[in-house]
């Protein structure tokens, strides 16, 4: 999308088309392969996580009723595989963020803050659903970064049984460099 | 069936205590490791060349997954396996890089226990390397109000993170 396209009315059309999807679940989708515990495993040996939940089954049937997976993981269930056969193209991780870059016409971008509620746990077996949701763009702010917009995705998993594990709330900043032209 | 004691309960919490720091010597290999284990491939988590010459820094760096589980780590070491995260908010101020030694300290700033009767400690946490804040984590942990509690049996209603 070039600055010429989103002068005056063109840009305040493609920021409607993005208010308008406020609220509205996008790109849901079912993680490549259900929550195991070699990756717990993996995870808690590259922080050196002694956690007995994670290593001693007798003492997660004591506190969490079974085997569960560290919270803070919710999001590595969603990462797709590096290939996979007859893949072409994929979503990325918060696709809408880079929809707004594009459609607002804002090349640069950095996520400011990142926080995440956990909810029912996650256990071994469980075969997790995402989707994104934008929650608010802001109107046109100047930072030391640029002028832009700040905006916040949230994006949503739950389980098997239609149970909230989690919600992972992003703010970003689309901006354009000072003395750069559009936006 | 095996009993596991609490490793702390709300009264034992005062707003101002210091969580001990946790002192680590980063190397590629806890970077690569961390970056597989949270199915990161980019490749500036694993390929220096790239880092340098692509993200202009000097080397590869902590992916930010990886350093949430570290932060995971650091709450749960200190709050025991009854420990229950609620929420965490990161924000992100600098890299960590191979040859950093980074400290993790935290502060307990709330104890409160909500409208259900869970136990919550709200803690600050920092990543520093040297002088550097790399990393600061506000994390609202849930905690057992006395021997008996679980804040993991909290379902539904009950739990309010």
């Amino acid at each position: 999308m070039t600055e010429a396209t989103l002068a005056g009315g063109a840009a305040e059309a493609a920021l409607a088309d993005m208010e308008a999807l406020i609220g509205v679940p996008q790109y849901e989708e079912e993680g490549e392969f259900p929550v195991e515990r070699g990756y717990v495993w993996s995870s808690c040996a590259s922080v050196e996580n002694g956690n007995p939940l994670y290593w001693d089954d007798d003492v997660a049937e004591a506190v969490t009723g079974g085997p569960i997976a560290p919270p803070s993981m919710i999001s590595v269930w969603f990462r797709p595989h590096h290939w996979a056969p007859g893949r072409t193209e994929q979503h990325l991780p918060l696709q809408i963020h880079f929809d707004l870059k594009e459609r607002l016409g804002l090349p640069e971008a950095v996520m400011t803050d990142n926080t995440i509620v956990f909810h029912e746990p996650v256990r071994p077996g469980d075969l997790l659903r995402t989707r994104q949701i934008l929650r608010s763009v802001s109107e046109l702010k100047t930072t030391k970064l640029g002028t832009g917009r700040f905006w916040v995705i949230n994006v949503e998993y739950e389980n098997q049984r239609g149970e909230l594990v989690g919600v992972e709330s992003y703010t970003g900043f689309g901006y354009r460099r000072a003395g750069e032209e559009g936006a | 069936m095996t009993t596991v004691a609490p490793t702390l309960v709300l009264g034992d919490v005062v707003v101002g205590d210091r969580l001990p720091e946790l002192h680590y010597d980063v190397t590629a290999t806890t970077v690569v490791l961390g970056a597989l284990a949270s199915r990161d491939w980019r490749p500036m988590h694993h390929d220096k060349d790239f880092a340098v010459d692509r993200n202009g820094v000097r080397d590869i760096f902590l992916n930010t997954p990886n350093q949430a589980a570290w932060f995971e780590r650091y709450i749960t070491d200190w709050a025991g396996p009854y420990g229950r995260m609620g929420r965490v908010t990161f924000r992100m101020r600098g890299s960590v890089f191979p040859g950093d030694t980074m400290v993790l300290d935290g502060t307990v700033d709330g104890v409160d226990t909500d409208d259900e009767g869970c136990g919550w400690v709200s803690l600050s946490i920092a990543l520093r390397v040297g002088d550097d804040v790399k990393t600061t984590c506000a994390a609202r942990v849930a905690v057992p109000v006395d021997e008996d509690d679980n804040p993991w049996r909290r379902r539904g209603e009950q739990w309010r993170p």
